[in-house]
C-alpha cells in the first residue's frame, strides 16, 4: 500500500476514533475549563498556519505570486459574507486570471 | 415527508438547508484533492471515512504541499480533536448507545453539532442532528466524487488556481472563529509561527508546531485575565 493511502486510512481511523470517544466518555472527565479552552483554539491555531503555509510556501521557500492575490480576493469576499463556495472558488478565478495576465 | 408539527417542520426545513449548503462544498474538496495530487479514489475515501471538512483539506493541504502523508494525518486529526468535544456536549442529549452510537459517532462534525445544540430540548436536538448530518453526508460524498472526477479532467490545477482555492478554503472555514480577540490572536501567532517555520522544518511540520505554538501562546495570554472575568 502506498504511503499516501497509509496517511488517507490512518486520518480516518484517527478521526473516527475521536467522534466514537466524545459520545463515550464521561462528560465530568472532559468537562474542565481548560480543555475546553484549548479545544476551542486548536482549530484557530491549525487553521490560521494552514491557511499561511498554503499561500506563502513553495517547498521550502517563502513566495509572494498570485495565490496572496487569491486570499485578498477571499478575505473580500468574506468581509460581504458570500458563501463558501464563492469564496473558494471566487479566490481560484482570481489566482488563474493573475497568471493568465502575468 | 415533513413532520405535520410547525416547529418540527421548521427544524427539519433549517437542517435540510445548512445541510445542502455545507455539502455543496464538497465539490471544493475534490477538486482541491486532485488538484493536490491524490485519486479520485482517495479523495472519495477522505469523505466517506474521515468525513470532517477541515481534516480533509488539511490532510490534502499538507500533502499538496509535499508534506509526508502521516504529517497530514496529524494534522487531520489534531484538527479533528473538536468533534470529541462537540460529542461531549450532545451525548446527554442524543442518548445513543451501542451500534447506533458507532453510526452516530460519524455524524459529529461543526455543522450538525450547532443545529443540533441550537434546539430547545432533546427531541429536536436528535431531529436537528440527524437530519443536518444525514443531508451532509450524502451530498458531501456525491460532490466530492464529481469535484474528483472534473478536478482530474480538467488537467493542470494551477491554470485554473485550484491551488490557491485550498488557501481560501482554510480561511473560510477559520473566518467564524475570529468572533474575539484572544482567537484572532492565536490566529496571528499560528500564522507566523507556521511562516517562520517553513524554511527551517520539513513540509507539514510549520503547520502542526505553528499551530501548537498558537495555542500554548493563546492559553498564555488569555488564560488568567479570562478566568478572572468569568462568573
Amino acid at each position: 500500500m502506498s504511503a499516501l493511502w497509509v496517511g488517507v486510512l490512518a486520518a480516518a481511523a484517527g478521526c473516527y476514533a475521536l467522534k466514537v470517544a466524545g459520545l463515550s466518555v464521561p462528560r465530568a472527565l472532559v468537562e474542565h475549563p481548560v480543555a475546553e479552552r484549548v479545544a476551542a483554539l486548536i482549530p484557530v491555531g491549525l487553521l490560521a498556519a494552514l491557511v499561511a503555509v498554503q499561500v506563502l510556501a513553495d517547498g521550502r521557500s517563502l513566495t509572494v505570486d498570485a495565490r496572496v492575490l487569491a486570499l485578498g480576493a477571499a478575505v473580500v469576499l468574506l468581509v460581504v459574507r458570500a458563501p463558501f463556495l464563492v469564496v473558494v472558488f471566487g479566490a481560484a478565478a482570481v489566482a488563474a486570471l493573475a497568471r493568465l495576465v502575468g | 415527508m415533513l413532520p405535520t408539527d410547525n416547529g418540527d417542520r421548521k427544524v427539519v426545513v433549517d437542517s435540510l438547508g445548512v445541510g445542502i449548503a455545507t455539502g455543496a462544498y464538497g465539490v471544493s474538496f475534490g477538486a482541491v484533492a486532485t488538484a493536490s495530487g491524490l485519486d479520485v479514489w482517495q479523495a472519495c475515501v477522505l469523505s466517506l471515512l474521515v468525513f470532517t471538512g477541515a481534516s480533509q483539506f488539511a490532510f490534502v493541504g499538507v500533502v499538496a504541499a509535499g508534506g509526508a502523508p502521516l504529517a497530514g494525518t496529524a494534522t487531520a486529526v489534531l484538527l479533528g480533536s473538536r468533534n470529541a468535544f462537540y460529542g461531549v456536549a450532545l451525548s446527554p442529549r442524543l442518548q445513543v448507545h451501542g451500534w447506533r452510537r458507532l453510526l452516530t459517532a460519524h455524524l459529529v462534525i461543526d455543522e450538525s453539532t450547532a443545529m443540533g445544540l441550537g434546539q430547545p430540548d432533546a427531541r429536536r436536538t436528535r431531529l436537528a442532528f440527524r437530519v443536518t448530518g444525514v443531508t451532509i453526508f450524502v451530498l458531501w460524498n456525491l460532490m466530492t466524487l464529481v469535484g474528483a472526477v472534473a478536478g482530474e479532467a480538467l488537467g493542470d490545477p494551477r491554470a485554473y488556481g485550484l491551488d490557491a482555492a485550498v488557501g481560501a478554503a482554510f480561511l473560510a472555514l477559520l473566518w467564524p472563529r475570529l468572533t474575539a480577540w484572544p482567537q484572532r490572536l492565536v490566529a496571528v501567532v499560528g500564522a507566523g509561527a507556521a511562516v517562520g517555520l517553513v524554511p527551517l522544518t520539513a513540509a507539514g511540520v510549520p503547520v502542526i508546531l505553528g499551530g501548537t505554538v498558537a495555542v500554548v501562546v493563546g492559553m498564555l495570554l488569555t488564560g488568567p485575565r479570562t478566568a478572572e472575568e468569568a462568573p
